[in-house]
């Protein structure tokens, strides 16, 4: 770019010859070329960022859950991504309409459960002995952070600078008042459900946040479940579990994804876990005891979740089953208005077992009879109503 | 900018340029409309930080319903969140409003008040005479932030307590880190800004009339802002200017996370680029007759 190159463009009068007019239009030439490159980059980095699939010395299926069982890692920092599509309607609004009433505080860990069962998150985990650990829930300008460090449980909301504290009782136990919703929670979760209703394999490896991993498939043998299949995610040195998928029977998007973005297994900084309430924020204690034990995100998604309950059948078709006592001939006469509204979200159906109503999601269906009993389970809805007919 | 002033640079032809540098600034910031921009950037901070000391005045808890812009529970503890509160508050609109006006501004209305040819006469070369331009909108963006930085550390000072920070992550830092913390916000949100300074400057170079090229800039701006909102639009979001403004509240978590203010670093530039090269391939093939 000479500073004068210009002065000739100026000296072209209204009269001016095709040469320079075409000259003028090559200019824009230039930013035309930037978009096109920034466009290059933007599509090929990814894929030349994905170097292909390590080679790593063959392993069992056998030998991998063993790896996964032995793994014993005290000490990380990494961030995890999780993504739910449950197939439910958005109730975040819903659960803000009914959640303004009561008292609770807003940094209560089990206030912000419900926030990862829909739709894409951040965590940041960091882990130093069974004795500090950290989960933060990265939002938009505003983080939710819950803090392990010996004897206290502190949970720190910055979007409303509110505090929960609490102590842990039987220190030492491992992620004992943290919601678990890391890639090992789930994997943990899962694993526990292997048993001779599964199929278990190495399907080669990955790369995952950095590291090579071999990935473990596992697959329901039964064919009334709507899980497809598990893909567990295992770190080749640690047999840390860095990555979790779920994918649903009917195909499309995972129904939980979490893995890790990135992960190190140097020891975070002490002061990660030094946590004291800020000046002012407004401290809300809870009595320890009174919560044993913390709610499990991942203890929902797998079979084993389902205690607690009267179960139909096993492994991954296990159905519960609860007895709500009302005997109503129809749900809309059970609640009313809101009877009817939950009507009509669901599918009426009718068996040997009478007549209900079926709530489907992309995982769990659930079969609300007219006489008042419940069915749920990860299965598909014929079975929901096989299993119904049975229990008459 | 003034140390730079003072130092001569030894080559002549960059003194030239430097020369034209100067007025540019000089004739930009005795503009009464660049300091009634800068008095309103100045007055938002006052604002919020009156507002939350009389809500808060009683001393009973604040209301903390969760409305307001970001860090805004924070301010009645440490009076620094208001720095970061004001520049939440100011970056979607004041800002790059106040950017936009100057940008559209720079080449349009010296061509619409006439003034422009005689620029021209000056041996600098079109060229150099725009990235002159674009660098006194680029001077002027990080003046606005930090405007509102230092206005807003002024009140948070004379208002609330100062001291220890605690990050979004809930772990401490000291006061002098939390400042170095400030400092860098305030550079992240000026250089947000380059991407709408390099839009208004091409938009600028392509009308006579100041007024349409500051009015399609703020436009653009507000049209950039709607869709960037707008949920079914995901997919072309990430590509809009405006998209990671607010991740500067990235560097107030602990570790900081860099992603998306690297991501909006790089979209700046992008930005920068492509209607930086836009405005030079129209300016320089423009005919001027004003």
């Amino acid at each position: 770019m000479a500073p004068y190159e210009s002065d000739h463009a100026t000296g072209a009068g209204p009269d001016e010859d095709p040469r320079t007019g075409r000259r003028k239009a090559a200019r824009y030439v230039v930013p035309v070329a930037v978009v096109g490159v920034a466009a290059a980059t933007i599509g090929l980095v990814p894929a030349l960022a994905a170097s292909g699939d390590p080679d790593l010395p063959k392993i069992t299926a056998q030998q991998l859950v063993e790896k996964i069982a032995k793994s014993d890692v005290q000490r990380m920092s990494g961030t995890v991504k999780i993504s739910t599509d449950l197939g439910l309607p958005d109730l975040g609004s819903l659960q803000e309409g009914m959640g303004s009433g009561h008292e609770d505080s807003s940094a209560d860990p089990r206030t912000k459960l419900t926030e990862l069962a829909s739709g894409t998150h951040t965590l940041r985990v960091a882990a130093d002995g069974p004795e500090k650990q950290k989960v933060s829930l990265l939002e938009r300008d505003a983080e939710y952070s819950l803090i392990h460090n010996d004897k206290d449980v502190w949970g720190y909301d910055s979007a409303s600078n509110e505090v929960f504290h609490t102590t842990a009782q039987h220190t030492g136990e491992k992620r004992e008042h943290r919601p678990s919703a890391t890639p090992d929670d789930f994997a943990e979760e899962a694993l526990k459900s292997v048993d001779s209703t599964t199929s278990v394999t190495v399907d080669g490896t990955a790369r995952i946040a950095g590291r090579d991993a071999y990935q473990l498939v596992i697959k329901p043998k039964q064919s009334g479940s709507t899980v497809r299949d598990v893909t567990i995610g295992v770190d080749a040195r640690t047999g840390l579990p860095l990555k979790f998928t779920l994918t649903p029977k009917s195909g499309g998007a995972p129904v939980l994804d979490a893995g890790f973005t990135k992960v190190s297994f140097a020891a975070p900084p002490a002061s990660t876990f030094d946590f004291r309430p800020p000046r002012g924020a407004k401290v809300t204690e809870e009595k320890p005891g009174k919560d044993e034990h913390s709610p499990g995100f991942g203890g929902q998604f797998a079979p084993g979740g389902l205690s607690g309950a009267d179960t139909i059948g096993e492994g991954w078709t296990t159905i519960a089953k609860f007895d709500t006592g009302a005997k109503g001939d129809k749900t809309s006469q059970q609640g009313g208005a809101m009877g009817g509204f939950l009507g009509s979200l669901g599918d009426q159906v009718s068996g040997d077992f009478g007549k209900g109503t079926v709530f489907s999601t992309r995982l769990v269906n659930a079969l609300i009879t007219d006489d008042g009993k419940v069915y749920a389970g990860a299965v598909t809805k014929s079975a929901l109503v096989k299993a119904a007919d049975a229990d008459k | 900018m003034s140390r730079a002033e003072t130092t001569c640079p030894p080559a002549a032809r960059p003194l030239w340029t430097f020369g034209l540098l100067r007025s540019e600034l000089v004739t930009t910031l005795r503009r009464w409309r660049t300091l009634v921009l800068l008095a309103v950037l100045a007055a938002v901070p006052v604002l919020i930080g009156i507002a939350v000391r009389v809500e808060t005045g009683g001393g009973g808890d604040p209301d903390r319903g969760g409305g307001g812009p970001a860090f805004i529970a924070q301010v009645t503890n440490n009076g620094l969140f208001l720095v970061f509160t004001a520049l939440a508050a100011t970056l979607p609109f004041f800002l790059p409003m106040a950017v936009g006006v100057i940008a559209g501004d720079a080449v349009a209305g010296e061509a619409g008040a006439g003034t422009l040819r005689y620029l021209l006469v000056a041996p600098a070369g079109r060229t150099r005479l725009l990235l002159t331009k674009y660098a006194t909108v680029l001077a002027f963006c990080l003046l606005a932030t930090l405007v509102v930085t230092v206005s807003a550390l002024a009140v948070g000072a004379l208002l609330f307590p100062l001291g220890e920070v605690t990050t979004i992550s809930g772990t401490r830092i000291g006061f002098g880190d939390g400042l170095l913390r400030a400092l860098l916000i305030a550079l992240a949100v000026a250089a947000s800004l380059t991407g709408v300074a390099a839009l208004g400057l091409f938009v600028s170079t392509l009308t006579h009339s100041g007024i349409a090229a500051m009015a399609t800039t703020v436009g653009l701006l507000i049209t950039v802002q709607i869709l960037d909102q707008i949920p079914q639009l995901h997919a072309i979001q990430p590509y809009l200017f405006s998209h990671y403004w607010l991740s500067f509240a990235d560097l107030l978590r602990d570790p900081v996370l860099w992603d998306d203010l690297r991501r909006n670093l790089v979209l700046q530039g992008v930005y920068a680029a492509v209607f930086g090269t836009a405005a030079w391939a129209r300016f320089t093939a423009k005919d001027i007759t004003a």
